[in-house]
């Protein structure tokens, strides 16, 4: 092993400029991808957290006494998938919603009697904050004898979840894009540095040499070059993000989250992913080229 | 069919034909070649001689007939086996084949790696190989800088350092001065003393004479004689 890794060092160094052209190829490559990836990360942590605000409000009919109230808060309480509920009393909601209307608060004032319901306020766990789990709960807050209606933003709720899963499959779709394109690069480039190699090839096979013995040094140039271009192609998105991150407006950003790099498991999965890269490029064109 | 070889010989050819397209190179071509023979393939340019050795170390296949190598029939050959089947031999290309790119003794050692020895029995061989022609001040260099004739003697090392059953030698004095060439074939000459089958193609009669050995000559692809010089 020691020897195909010293045979495939000595090859990327008597070979440097295919060979820095092969890993500059991985690199540019590795950053387009991985910059999707960011891209990707970050928009799931804006989902994620906007994911946070889901609630359902549960109307009661009117004149519910506070008896019914407290059993009704009971049952919700007892629901699966209900992390916390508060009631909001009408004259509660009315005072919100002066507030909310601000300068034109004043119209409310000549109302003569409160038009608002008493509601509750249901706040879901972290697993049942999707659609399906979502309408399971609100047809049965609904079903309770006081409830007059509960709404949980449909509409809103619908298309959130339609614009996740786009995003989701257009994650899988462009990774999926990348990776084809990357091999077939890297492949081609480095069938170059075998078409310049190959009266070399062509004397090891003379002399008795194994494809396997021929092979291995290719195999590990490939994962060195894939490794190197992973490297820098992450660290080329790293500059950029510091730029971008340094220089991005802090208020287009909300409290709820922050702009992010990507995680030690990603940016190692992602070098594993580019070493692969490197290798494949390496198997598929050795396999044409031994062929002949 | 041939199943058995003869057991004095190392290498048979039975009714071995080679076309490339229409042209024939070699028609029906037999032959048996003992254990320690030195032997001459003769004759002029476009004989046949080059595509003879060819069949020979499997860098082409025969379109016809059966050849037989040290027990292994090459019409039946696995992929696997062609490179166990190239360590018998220790070949010699009239263009040297060496690796430029590559120092003398990585070109060497490189026969011996393929076979999977050690390093430091690598280092000896090759450094021993290299004193056998003559050549260990030029270890480190590259065989672009070294004369035609210091490129044959790399190309000999190479083709001994693993100890082949056979040599084939292809018109290894074509391009060399009268030294270099006589250096060239008492190296040969030497390794066939030592017990090696030694097959040398090539049209110079002068060197046949001065050598000795059975003459296998060839025209237009077939045996016309075989003489013993």
């Amino acid at each position: 092993m020691i020897i195909y890794f010293k045979r495939a060092i000595k090859d990327i160094l008597d070979h440097r400029f295919l060979n820095a052209v092969t890993i500059a190829t991985i690199s540019i490559a590795i950053l387009i991808a991985s910059a999707f990836a960011l891209f990707f990360v970050n928009a799931n942590a804006i989902v994620n957290s906007w994911k946070q605000g889901i609630r359902i409000m549960v109307y009661l009919k009117p004149n519910s006494s506070e008896l019914k109230v407290a059993d009704i808060k009971r049952k919700i309480e007892g629901m699966k998938g209900v992390n916390n509920v508060r009631f909001i009393s009408n004259i509660e909601a009315l005072e919100r919603l002066k507030n909310q209307m601000k300068r034109q608060s004043s119209l409310l004032d000549d109302l003569q009697e409160n038009p608002l319901p008493d509601a509750f306020e249901v706040r879901l766990t972290d697993d049942f904050q999707n659609q399906d789990k979502v309408e399971t709960l609100a047809a049965r807050l609904e079903s309770l004898s006081q409830v007059d209606e509960v709404e949980y933003g449909q509409v809103w709720l619908g298309r959130f979840t339609n614009i996740l899963n786009l995003f989701r499959l257009t994650g899988y779709a462009m990774g999926a894009l990348f990776f084809a394109a990357t091999v077939l690069i890297v492949a081609n480039t480095i069938r170059l540095v075998l078409y310049s190699r190959r009266e070399e090839v062509e004397i090891m096979r003379l002399v008795g040499a194994t494809d396997g013995f021929i092979r291995a040094p290719f195999y590990i140039e490939g994962l060195i070059q894939g490794a190197l271009g992973g490297i820098i192609g992450l660290a080329a998105l790293f500059v950029l993000f510091v730029f971008i991150s340094s220089n991005v407006d802090k208020s287009l950003t909300s409290s709820l989250f922050a702009i992010r790099f990507l995680s030690w498991g990603a940016f190692l999965g992602i070098l594993i992913c580019s070493m692969f890269v490197g290798w494949m490029g390496c198997f598929l064109s050795l396999k044409q080229f031994l062929k002949q | 069919m041939i199943e058995k070889q003869s057991k004095s010989s190392i290498i048979r050819m039975f009714h071995v034909h080679k076309n490339y397209g229409a042209v024939k190179a070699l028609i029906d071509i037999t032959l048996d070649v003992p254990k320690n023979e030195l032997l001459f393939i003769s004759g002029p340019s476009g004989a046949g001689k080059t595509s003879l050795l060819k069949l020979l170390y499997f860098g082409e296949a025969a379109s016809e007939g059966q050849v037989l190598i040290d027990g292994m029939n090459l019409s039946r050959i696995s992929h696997n086996r062609i490179p166990i089947l190239r360590r018998k031999f220790g070949v010699i290309f009239q263009d040297y084949k060496l690796i430029r790119t590559k120092t003398v003794f990585d070109n060497i050692a490189i026969v011996l790696e393929a076979m999977g020895k050690k390093r430091r029995f690598v280092e000896k061989k090759v450094r021993s190989v290299l004193r056998t022609v003559g050549m260990e001040n030029s270890i480190h260099s590259l065989p672009p800088t070294l004369s035609g004739g210091e490129q044959q003697r790399i190309a000999v090392a190479r083709a001994i350092v693993g100890d082949p059953k056979i040599i084939l030698a292809d018109e290894p004095t074509g391009n060399l001065d009268e030294d270099s060439a006589d250096i060239i074939l008492n190296l040969l000459k030497r390794f066939h003393i030592r017990g090696a089958t030694v097959i040398i193609a090539t049209h110079d009669k002068e060197l046949i004479r001065k050598t000795g050995g059975r003459v296998i000559h060839l025209k237009q692809g077939r045996i016309q004689t075989i003489s013993n010089n």
